[in-house]
């Protein structure tokens, strides 16, 4: 497969702040790539340069064949960017809406009211298309933030944190629609904060942290980095002590860590099904009643304190 | 160019379905035209004009019956809260006065003008106008002066076209000799009551310093009426700036720069927006008050280019407020403020010859005072040379202020994130 996108050394600096410290990655056809990293990582600024919103520093990017920097209206006519933020006329009604933004996207006619009834059906509010958008819910200006960039059927459809303060059935559906886009052959650059959206939708994550690319592949690639570990976590009542089994297990053999954080403690081996008669055994010498336990296999949020030494959510 | 026009659209759309901005738009112009109508007697049975007190001077040259009874009618008590009428007998120091800005207009009645009025070999000579000598500055109160004095002259009129026909009767029927026919005429004339004819050939004429040479009926709505529509049109361009940083606030405007758009394509289409919706208001508001008060505005292709020239000129102070505004907010206080001003200083409320001298060099700034002068000059039966002066003052100070508020903007970044 091509690369549909290709970053080289792409820098943003504010003043003396670096905001984006030259970052580097290529994004083949057909897949979902997400930029994984906390808040204030670099992850808007690095699409904001490469939807040809901010000129780099120094460095370039080529989406689909364009430079951001030399054929910055190539590379529009290429993209469709949904941001972080709404951004929509609310005293339009929805088809309005997308009415408005297909002509800003060179559409008209036939081939613009086609679309905007085929996108209106594929965010599902075809039977609120003649409402105004200051009437919807969050989630529903959300799907409607979504069709606007799905309009001109992009190559590169980039996606900024777009279920940040959403319900959780709103947020189902964007990511449900990320998954049907995707599956319809178009290439999705997906920024997010969330380790569990990353690890569900993408074919390969980078994982950015101030400003810098840390680490970048499949989820598999990027949890090797961590070990072939598991985690089992044990969930132990409010009223219980588990400072003192958690120095027990730390003995057992094939355990390599336990610690405890807030009634849960966490015991990382290489195998959680070899450990957990003994753990469990242990728990009940020490007269401590477990309530639950997850196996937990390695996940992105344990690459990132692996390379960072924070937790994402920090 | 396309873009352009659809940005524009969509500015237009919105705004019109903004019921906050549609009462300020159309609603509020609306009622404050109808009130100041019913304050000025406009929608009364009695036209009680109000107390403006419009200084004139009468030159009685002719100190008989006609000229004593025009000077009677413009010291009538009926008149008294409307005219402050002095008579004199120098028209050279009468005409002065106007020139000196003292007065609204003085009405120089020639000698002999009685003597001849019935006279059967009247002809349109000098000697039979009475000349208004108005002021230039003061269009609004020597309007409604010329009224006053049409209205007397009509009814002069009628009395001589009365008066030549039952003399020349007489003479035929041998009842009278010619040679007593001027003598018979005066007579009747001063007797005159009422008559009705089809005689449509007017002898008596007015010699006015405008050159109007057409008597129109001056209606108080066609001063109040703009005056509202052109304050009003000043919140409107200030709504249309204020979309400009409530789109770069908002995210639009942001996500219409990752569009194939470029950035002239943008603000370009912000400013249609915001002439267009000035535009459809001033227009909509002409309209409504057309049809419903048969206000008449003046010569249509007139009104529709001066509309045009005081939109364009307003959106220059719009742009140039949203220049100086950080945020959406600001634009709107400011807005309103200017609006208010703007409305004082260019003859909303008052005539920008009441005010004080100071202020009335600075009515020169807004658009209002400048299309105010031309919906006079249109109400007055002017026609399109008429506007010269506002639509070219018009036109420059929309481009004076365009350019001054694209280069605010570039500073600023306005189509940057």
């Amino acid at each position: 497969m091509t690369n549909i996108l290709e970053v080289k050394e792409l820098k943003k600096n504010y003043g003396d702040f670096q905001a984006v410290k030259g970052v580097s990655f290529d994004i083949k056809e057909g897949e979902i790539f997400s930029l994984l990293g906390p808040n204030g990582a670099g992850k808007t600024t690095t699409i904001s340069m490469l939807s040809t919103l901010y000129e780099p520093t120094s460095g370039d990017a080529t989406v689909a064949g364009h430079s951001v920097k030399k054929n910055p209206m190539g590379v529009r006519n290429a993209i469709g960017v949904v941001p972080q933020d709404l951004a929509l006329y609310e005293d339009l009604t929805a088809k309005e809406n997308l009415i408005f933004w297909g002509q800003m996207y060179n559409l008209s006619g036939k081939s613009l009211a086609s679309r905007v009834d085929e996108v209106l059906e594929q965010i599902g509010l075809t039977d609120k298309a003649k409402n105004k958008v200051k009437t919807f819910s969050g989630g529903m200006k959300r799907r409607v933030n979504i069709g606007v960039g799905l309009l001109h059927k992009p190559q590169l459809l980039f996606m900024d944190e777009p279920t940040v303060g959403i319900d959780p059935q709103s947020r189902r559906a964007i990511l449900d629609t990320v998954k049907d886009l995707n599956k319809q052959g178009m290439t999705v650059l997906y920024t997010t904060h969330y380790m569990e959206e990353a690890e569900e939708l993408s074919d390969r994550v980078g994982i950015i942290d101030h400003g810098e690319l840390i680490a970048i592949g499949t989820q598999k690639e990027l949890t090797k980095q961590v070990g072939e570990t598991e985690t089992l976590i044990l969930h132990v009542g409010e009223n219980e002590d588990p400072s003192a089994l958690v120095s027990t297990l730390k003995g057992l053999p094939n355990v390599l860590d336990a610690n405890v954080v807030n009634n849960q403690i966490s015991v990382v081996t290489p195998s959680a099904k070899d450990v957990l008669a003994s753990v469990v055994t242990k728990a009940n010498e020490r007269g401590i009643k477990i309530h639950s336990i997850d196996i937990r296999e390695p996940n992105l949020e344990a690459v990132f304190l692996h390379l960072t030494g924070r937790a994402l959510r920090d | 160019m396309l873009k352009l026009l659809l940005i524009g659209l969509k500015d237009l759309k919105i705004a019109f379905r903004d019921r906050a901005a549609i009462i300020f738009m159309l609603l509020t112009p609306f009622l404050l035209t109808i009130g100041m109508g019913l304050v000025t007697g406009r929608f009364s049975s009695n036209d009680n004009s109000g107390a403006l007190n419009i200084p004139i001077v009468i030159v009685n040259l002719d100190n008989d019956s006609i000229g004593d009874a025009l000077v009677e009618v413009f010291s009538s008590e009926e008149l008294a809260d409307l005219l402050e009428t002095t008579t004199s007998q120098d028209a050279e120091a009468a005409r002065l006065l106007v020139d000196e800005d003292e007065i609204t207009a003085a009405i120089i009645i020639p000698a002999g003008f009685t003597q001849n009025i019935f006279s059967a070999n009247a002809s349109q000579s000098e000697e039979y106008q009475i000349e208004f000598y108005a002021n230039p500055s003061r269009p609004t109160s020597a309007g409604i002066v010329k009224t006053i004095l049409d209205g007397f002259m009509a009814r002069v009129d009628e009395m001589r076209v009365g008066g030549i026909t039952s003399v020349t009767q007489l003479i035929i029927s041998g009842r009278i000799s010619p040679e007593q026919a001027n003598a018979v005429a005066k007579e009747m004339g001063t007797r005159f009551e009422n008559n009705s004819t089809d005689f449509n050939e007017t002898l008596i004429t007015l010699k006015t310093s405008t050159n109007q040479t057409e008597t129109n009926e001056v209606d108080m709505l066609a001063f109040i009426a703009p005056g509202m529509a052109l304050m009003f049109l000043m919140y409107t361009v200030s709504y249309g700036g204020r979309s400009i940083l409530a789109e770069k606030s908002g995210g639009t405007l942001t996500r219409l720069l990752v569009t194939p758009t470029n950035s002239m394509q943008i603000l370009g289409g912000k400013v249609f927006g915001i002439f267009l919706t000035g535009a459809a208001q001033m227009f909509i508001l002409v309209g409504a008050t057309s049809l419903l008060f048969q206000l008449q505005w003046g010569n249509a292709l007139g009104v529709i280019l001066l509309v045009f020239a005081a939109v364009f000129g307003a959106t220059g102070w719009g742009l140039l407020i949203t220049a100086f505004a950080r945020t959406p907010n600001q634009v709107g206080s400011v807005g309103s403020a200017v609006m208010l001003i703007f409305g004082i200083l260019g003859g909303s409320f008052f005539q920008v010859q009441n005010l004080p001298a100071i202020a009335q060099m600075f009515s020169k700034i807004t658009p209002n005072a400048w299309a105010m002068d031309g919906f006079t000059a249109l109400a007055y039966g002017g026609n399109i040379a008429s506007l010269t002066t506002p639509l070219l003052a018009l036109l420059t100070m929309g481009i004076v202020l365009f350019l001054v508020s694209a280069f605010l903007f570039g500073r600023k970044n306005l189509v940057q994130k």
